[in-house]
């Protein structure tokens, strides 16, 4: 239902194909969540998957960070329109977390510190495409973007990077975490424009 | 979990669809904003602090999609937005400048059911705390509240540049009474014989002008990511729960 908006031509005019339909490219870095910014202390941080059994398998900070954190460049895209290209990360892969995590399941619900959730299915967490990230840009994540840790999805919307993360349980279908119950796309390929159900 | 304890999400509540919004006025809001009065025969209502997507089409076929809080909107009605313009922006200054009576826009909502505010829906009082165009939502549920008549004790501290700079401000007028506890922080000047101080809300103000945590207020704070940063670790500091604390941020680090 497109129609040319009268006297709109746009400015920024980004043609790299790198930017999903919809997406603007923004310098700075926008920070969108629910409620206050839950402050984590590296200390007292510890990650969690919880499997179909109950157990729980866990890393401290520093035990995580022993498994191998590697530095990747990515684009991320945020539902509310906006792009950043070629970001500088460092994190630990969830290759390496989940090395030795058994499981049935092929869906997970990421918690955060704050209590927010998200879903994602696992198959998306897996072969080099997420990361729990601890650094960006070359700097400790700010706690306003989800310091001292958060997950990083890139190829999804970035809702689905949970800021704070405290761990991960493994579900046997996909269940909606915070924003998809607000309406948000169960899961939110910025190429296909999965914004909203 | 029984159906009673979901209730309040699928609940139902308006999907969101593609709208055409026709331009039935446009006047100067602020120094830096404008109103924007849209007629949108399809829109199925929105719940106070909900948003929406604007979307441009250039001739080319170039598209920007923008976010905005829908000020009041009314099913089947009239779609009020205020939209302050962004230096350097590229959808802002448009729609503060050029948008004319008659144009036509592409929205898509109502969007956004977490940062809301339904009549009937709670008894516990509500405090909202607005940082300039950040009163946009916030004024919505003020608005909501008054309309419904609803009985729910409501407190707006809302920070603004100067008198010039505050949003709706005949309507907050009107509103403020014994429905709604209207308090304004001036940061850069205040209007002859103002009894506070101008500067930035302190800590010491926001506890002072705000309903205090011992009443259990659900809160919603509005604004820049710095204003918004700052005033809810105050409030977690004043003993409210982060889970009392809704908010919503525009801008970067």
């Amino acid at each position: 239902m497109s129609f040319v908006t009268r006297g709109f031509s746009g400015r920024k005019r980004e043609a790299d194909p790198r930017l999903p339909p919809g997406q603007t490219l923004v310098q700075d870095w926008p920070v969108l969540s629910a409620g206050p910014t839950p402050r984590v202390d590296t200390d007292d941080w510890e990650f969690t998957i919880r499997d179909e059994t109950g157990a729980d398998h866990r890393w401290s900070w520093d035990e995580l960070l022993a498994l191998g954190v590697e530095d990747v460049t990515v684009d991320i895209h945020c539902v509310t329109h906006w792009s950043k290209l070629d970001m500088g990360w460092r994190g630990v892969s969830l290759d390496k977390v989940f090395e030795n995590v058994e499981s049935e399941h092929e869906y997970v619900m990421a918690h955060s510190y704050g209590g927010y959730t998200t879903n994602v299915p696992l198959e998306d967490l897996l072969d080099g495409r997420a990361w729990i990230a601890t650094e960006a840009e070359g700097e400790p994540l700010d706690p306003e973007h989800g310091g001292p840790a958060r997950l990083l999805v890139p190829h999804l919307y970035f809702w689905k990077s949970a800021k704070w993360v405290r761990g991960l349980t493994m579900m046997p279908d996909n269940d909606p975490g915070f924003w998809e119950q607000y309406g948000y796309h169960l899961y939110g390929d910025p190429w296909k424009e999965e914004r909203y159900w | 979990m029984s159906a009673q304890d979901v209730a309040p999400l699928r609940r139902s509540r308006p999907r969101a669809a593609w709208h055409t919004g026709t331009v039935v006025e446009t006047r100067r809001e602020t120094p830096s904003a404008a109103r924007i009065v849209l007629d949108v025969p399809t829109w199925p209502g929105s719940d106070a602090g909900s948003h929406l997507d604007v979307r441009l089409t250039a001739p080319d076929g170039y598209q920007a999609s923008r976010s905005y809080s829908v000020a009041t909107a009314s099913p089947g009605g009239q779609v009020v937005l205020a939209v302050d313009e962004l230096p350097d922006g590229e959808v802002s200054p448009f729609l503060v400048h050029d948008l004319r009576p008659g144009d036509q826009v592409e929205l898509h909502g109502p969007l956004g059911a977490f940062f809301v505010w339904r009549p009937g829906e709670s008894t516990r009082p509500v405090q909202l705390v607005a940082g300039g165009s950040g009163v946009v939502p916030l004024y919505a549920m003020a608005a909501a509240h008054g309309a419904a008549a609803d009985a729910t004790p409501f407190r707006l501290l809302y920070s603004a540049r100067t008198p010039d700079d505050v949003f709706f401000a005949d309507e907050l007028a009107a509103l403020a009474g014994p429905d709604l506890a209207l308090d304004l922080v001036y940061t850069r000047g205040a209007p002859a014989g103002w009894p506070d101080p101008v500067g930035r809300l302190t800590r010491e103000a926001l506890a002072a002008r705000t309903l205090p945590a011992e009443q259990r207020p659900r809160v919603y704070v509005c604004g820049s990511t710095g204003f918004v940063e700052t005033v809810a670790v105050w409030l977690q500091e004043l003993g409210h729960a982060a889970a009392d604390i809704h908010t919503e941020r525009f801008g970067g680090l």
